[in-house]
């Protein structure tokens, strides 16, 4: 039988992208984010050339739908799709004159009959995303919804760990994606019960294989994240040392209603990441934080612009992220409505 | 036994396969191409400066054939040349008509092609589409002096008004076949076959 002499057809199995929309990480599989991963290090090079700007989406419309303030997330969007030619508009939505579900409704339904290929949502309610993709036919990306989810920032987060341990040597680049990021124990920092940087980050460290840490006062700590497969922690000190990556969050001054610690002064005490307590950690320790921080508080200046912050990387990795996820998302879109 | 007729059946695909795919090439005709291609690359006077040389191949087989190229160069002057690899994914002009959206491997290249002689280098030419989508990716990295093109294999199946300046092998081949391209080190072999 001449089986050993049949040629492979093709040497490694062709990933493709199915998904028209990026709602959340908690749906994506292993398989999924390394694809958006390895997307957004292609297109990390197309910023450093002197055209700054590929074709890809020429043609192609965004819309920026934002219920809530942000600047640099959709500034990073922005710079995104222009990067990838697509066009932009801006719709702004006046925050008082929203009433939940259905003028999103209105409004999703109005931007549409203008012929858009994506929209990227922010939204206070969580799952306004998911709503939002239900109602139209274009691409949907989730921008941060409520305290649920902000799948863009999460992946950025995992680029950015992925990229400084693979140039370390302690990551390998290939390999079985639910098994990239094991060995690596991670530490989310904060108030993570209104955090869907926290959320994101949880579900795309996990998929990947890597140990989280959650670790904050514990009214800021719903114990139900122990399902997710995660460990819990109240000594900051105690986890530092045992950590490869800390992620500082920020303490949400808008988002936090009652008293949910008794002083900004004890928070920064007991889980500040100061210089001081920089020397328990490993000297490899990875520093990131979602921005915008609040200095002296989360962080101290001294380590948000020290060696071990990757705080700008991050920023740049956003850029490169949100063009894969634009590329993605509106490719595979247009692909499955053409197979209609 | 379940396993085993599973197992079976896979075979029985294999061995269709085996049967639909031709060699058209195998290692030591490659072998013999690669320092014709070179000949002709060196009989160009144009090119005659070497140091202006950078041969920039498209991903995913015209790189690895870049690089072997570089190494012949290199055997027979030498000389260094600058190699890059070119991902032309976001260049494509099929962005709307495709039925897949496919992970982008990336470019690599670590020099500006302003000035410089570039040879883009394929393993296969075809419609010229992937051409055309090289030579808007390659501007993008600076204004190069001269752009030729090299490709080991080429066919009739010309869709764009594209010609190649210096050709490995002229294939005739019904145009509805496929033709594959292996080539060391990133495949485990340098064959060309035809399905």
């Amino acid at each position: 039988m001449p089986v050993e002499t049949a040629p492979p057809l093709q040497s490694k199995p062709a990933r493709v992208w199915t998904r028209p929309h990026l709602l959340d990480l908690e749906s994506l599989s292993a398989e999924e984010i390394v694809m958006a991963l390895d997307t957004a290090r292609a297109l990390k090079e197309v910023s450093t050339r002197s055209i700054k700007k590929v074709p890809a989406l020429r043609g192609k419309v965004m819309v920026n739908l934002f219920f809530e303030d942000s600047t640099r997330t959709k500034t990073s969007f922005n710079l995104a799709a222009q990067r990838m030619s697509a066009d932009i508009v801006d719709f702004s939505v006046s925050t008082s004159s929203v009433s939940k579900g259905e003028t999103l409704r209105d409004t999703a339904r109005n931007i549409e009959a203008m012929g858009i290929d994506v929209i990227v949502i922010r939204h206070r309610v969580s799952g306004a995303p998911h709503l939002l993709s239900r109602i139209v036919k274009c691409s949907v990306i989730n921008a941060g919804d409520g305290s649920h989810e902000h799948p863009t920032q999460g992946l950025l987060d995992v680029f950015t760990i992925r990229d400084h341990f693979t140039r370390t040597g302690r990551l390998k680049q290939t390999g079985d994606a639910s098994k990239l990021f094991a060995g690596m124990r991670v530490a989310i920092v904060g108030d993570i019960a209104n955090s869907r940087v926290a959320r994101s980050n949880v579900w795309a460290l996990t998929k990947l294989g890597a140990q989280v840490t959650l670790v904050g006062p514990a009214t800021l700590i719903p114990g139900d994240f122990r399902k997710l497969g995660v460990e819990i922690a109240h000594d900051f000190d105690a986890v530092l040392p045992r950590v490869d990556v800390v992620n500082m969050l920020r303490v949400q001054f808008e988002r936090i209603t009652s008293s949910m610690f008794p002083s900004l002064r004890e928070y920064s005490h007991l889980f500040g990441l100061t210089a001081q307590r920089l020397k328990l950690a490993s000297k490899e320790l990875l520093v990131l934080h979602p921005g915008p921080m609040n200095r002296g508080l989360e962080i101290t200046t001294d380590v948000a612009d020290g060696d071990n912050s990757a705080i700008l990387q991050q920023v740049a990795n956003g850029l490169a992220v949100r063009m894969a996820v634009l590329y993605l998302c509106v490719g595979a879109n247009g692909a499955a409505q053409r197979s209609v | 036994m379940g396993f085993l007729r599973s197992r079976n059946c896979i075979f029985a695909v294999l061995v269709v396969l085996s049967r639909v795919m031709q060699t058209l090439l195998n290692a030591a005709e490659i072998e013999f191409l690669l320092p014709k291609l070179v000949d002709q690359l060196l009989a160009d006077t144009r090119l005659a400066d070497l140091s202006a040389l950078a041969l920039v191949g498209i991903k995913s087989r015209g790189d690895t054939l870049a690089h072997r190229l570089a190494a012949e160069l290199q055997k027979r002057t030498g000389k260094t040349v600058d190699v890059g690899g070119l991902d032309i994914t976001m260049y494509r002009d099929d962005f709307n008509e495709r039925a897949a959206i496919t992970i982008p491997q990336g470019t690599d290249m670590n020099f500006r092609l302003d000035g410089r002689n570039v040879v883009l280098v394929d393993d296969v030419l075809e419609t010229g589409r992937s051409v055309r989508a090289a030579l808007d990716a390659l501007v993008d990295f600076g204004r190069p002096n001269i752009i030729r093109l090299l490709v080991l294999i080429e066919r009739s199946k010309r869709e764009y008004p594209i010609a190649a300046d210096f050709v490995g092998m002229t294939l005739e081949i019904s145009n509805d076949r496929k033709v594959l391209v292996r080539l060391k080190p990133g495949d485990t072999e340098d064959v060309v076959y035809a399905s």
